[in-house]
């Protein structure tokens, strides 16, 4: 561990970003799981890691916890390696499941974690805060699920991370648990703590991050606020069959977002649907015209799709 | 945003890689609430001396004492070997139920971690070693040099190491709570091959050569070497030959799985 720690001095150290990837690939023999990830989280973000299953989100995060090496590329946690970020306490994570002991107590579980950190809260004040005092001598193999999952919150705030990776947070919890978790994560960013979330639903990542990142195939398809993908998703799409297209004259046409051409088929993004149909059926041959509105999933799928086949 | 931010330069690394106190009392609470722990390594070998300590010609002599103290420490070592494979074999449960990926995302050290299993193993096999010769000295057939003895009992405390990176390396081979059914039997075979239950004193027999190569064969014959005043050249080279087998064996298997931590 050679690596020193470029912590800028001069200007307050508030620039140092909590993540940072470049040019980050990761390849498991022949399979590419990470094409190159360029991404950068600021201090204090709730950054919601959005995609479908397979398409390196997983990976994606190991990276950053140092659980594995990138193929090639950087990845950087408040300016260090990964590892010495971890040692520092600096990062935790909460797994969906696994990650516990069975035959350990609950306040063993929680005393054997932080007694492995440099600087940690009191384990009675973590277990009062989880919310498992109660439960604190019953052995890990009697509790519930839920019970489980806030012993795994507990040890992950033991350290006060400034940094926490969520995987599937609210699987499983009801409205009003969800509700109560995401205000308690909101209040705990505003100290500064930056948390990135993996999840594949699109409404969570909505209502509860500041920023979604969309990941696809093992790039970033799209990057921005809820309401910045949304309106991706905004519009219509018109679909007609018709020979030699003339796409130029329909760029033209006010609110065209993109236009595809397979074959026969025009496929048209727009925000004025009307003014393409209305220009398709009067001045071209165009016919079989159909006009779909794209929700949300389908924005969601139509951007992870379009990751595919690059 | 008006956000706090964090100053990484503020955190420390804890020393000596995460290793504490604390960790070592709960990994040994924890062994030691285990009945089947308790049982097999604890209460086992203890019966066992019992049982065969006491045969007819207990009072011959071997070495610098009789047959019950060659007898005693051979027990001994065998609930030394068997304790440290149970909590050898531990490692890999924690690995299967996730323990280990969690421990990765704290800053105790890997190195750190196996050094924890073998301080946990070595307690374990000298509270073994300590058990069967309480009941040696309950008994009070066994007799040698007090000396000599206490030379046994650190010597076959010593000589659970190797059954710990065994107990490690067949965790591996053997996924979950499988192992130790897989070790208990393994090590009662090995021990009467490796010569630890009967003396197998026909040295031209085909059995004998055969033992010659048995892990257990190697380790016997050191732990008894105060006892006996004789230590072979080869079982020296058979105990060390077999530590550097499961210590290879382990890291290899270790290295392995790290892919899927």
């Amino acid at each position: 561990m050679t690596q020193t720690q470029l912590v800028e001095t001069g200007a307050r150290p508030a620039a140092v970003p909590a993540v940072s990837l470049s040019g980050v690939t990761k390849s498991f023999g022949d399979v590419k799981a990470v094409r190159g990830i360029d991404l950068e989280l600021q201090q204090g973000e709730v950054v919601a890691f959005l995609g479908p299953n397979g398409a390196g989100k997983t990976t994606t995060i190991d990276m950053v916890l140092g659980l594995s090496r990138p193929t090639t590329g950087d990845v950087r946690v408040l300016g260090l390696e990964p590892r010495q970020a971890i040692a520092r306490g600096l990062v935790s994570a909460v797994m969906q499941t696994g990650g516990l002991i069975k035959d350990l107590s609950v306040r063993e579980t929680v005393e054997y974690t932080a007694s492995l950190f440099a600087d940690t809260k009191p384990v009675d004040e973590v277990l009062a805060n989880a919310g498992i005092t109660g439960i604190a001598d019953r052995k890990v193999a009697k509790c519930s699920g839920g019970e489980q999952q806030r012993l795994r919150f507990a040890m992950a705030l033991l350290p006060d991370p400034a940094l926490l990776l969520l995987d599937e947070p609210t699987t499983g919890m009801d409205v009003e648990g969800r509700r109560t978790f995401w205000s308690a994560i909101r209040r705990d960013a505003q100290q500064g703590r930056t948390v990135l979330f993996a999840t594949h639903y699109l409404e969570e990542a909505d209502q509860y991050a500041d920023r979604i990142v969309l990941i696809s195939n093992g790039r970033i398809v799209a990057d921005g606020s809820g309401s910045e993908i949304r309106a991706l998703a905004a519009g219509r799409s018109v679909r007609a069959t018709l020979a030699n297209a003339d796409t130029d004259r329909i760029a033209a046409i006010g609110g065209v977002d993109a236009i595809e051409v397979r074959g026969e088929t025009v496929l048209v993004h727009t925000k004025d649907s009307d003014a393409v149909a209305r220009y398709l059926l009067t001045e071209t041959d165009a016919r079989d015209l159909e006009i779909t509105s794209k929700g949300l999933e389908d924005a969601f799928l139509s951007l992870t799709h379009e990751g595919d086949h690059r | 945003m008006s956000t706090a931010t964090v100053d990484p330069t503020t955190r420390k690394v804890p020393p000596y890689g995460g290793l504490n106190a604390t960790i070592l009392r709960i990994e040994i609470k924890r062994m030691l609430r285990n009945r089947r722990t308790i049982i097999f390594t604890l209460v086992l070998p203890a019966g066992l001396f019992f049982a065969f300590g006491g045969v007819k010609g207990w009072n011959d002599d071997v070495g610098h004492g009789n047959a019950a103290a060659y007898i005693l420490v051979s027990m001994a070592l065998y609930g030394a070997a068997l304790t440290a494979a149970a909590a050898g074999a531990m490692v890999a449960m924690e690995r299967a139920m996730g323990w280990s990926r969690q421990l990765r995302l704290t800053p105790l050290s890997p190195v750190v971690y196996i050094g924890i299993k073998a301080m946990v193993a070595l307690v374990m096999g000298a509270i073994a070693v300590l058990v069967v010769n309480v009941a040696g000295l309950v008994q009070g057939k066994p007799d040698m040099p007090a000396g000599r003895w206490l030379a046994c009992a650190v010597l076959a405390i010593l000589c659970t190491l190797v059954f710990a990176a065994l107990g490690v390396f067949v965790g591996y081979l053997v996924p979950g709570e499988n192992a130790m059914q897989v070790l208990g039997p393994g090590l009662a075979l090995m021990s009467f091959l490796g010569d630890v239950f009967i003396p197998i004193d026909d040295h031209s027999s085909l059995i004998w050569h055969v033992a010659q190569w048995t892990p257990m064969f190697g380790v016997a014959e050191v732990t008894r070497a105060p006892l006996t005043g004789e230590l072979p050249w080869y079982a020296v080279v058979n105990a060390v030959g077999w530590l550097a087998v499961f210590v290879l064996g382990a890291a290899w298997r270790m290295s392995k799985d790290t892919a899927r931590v």
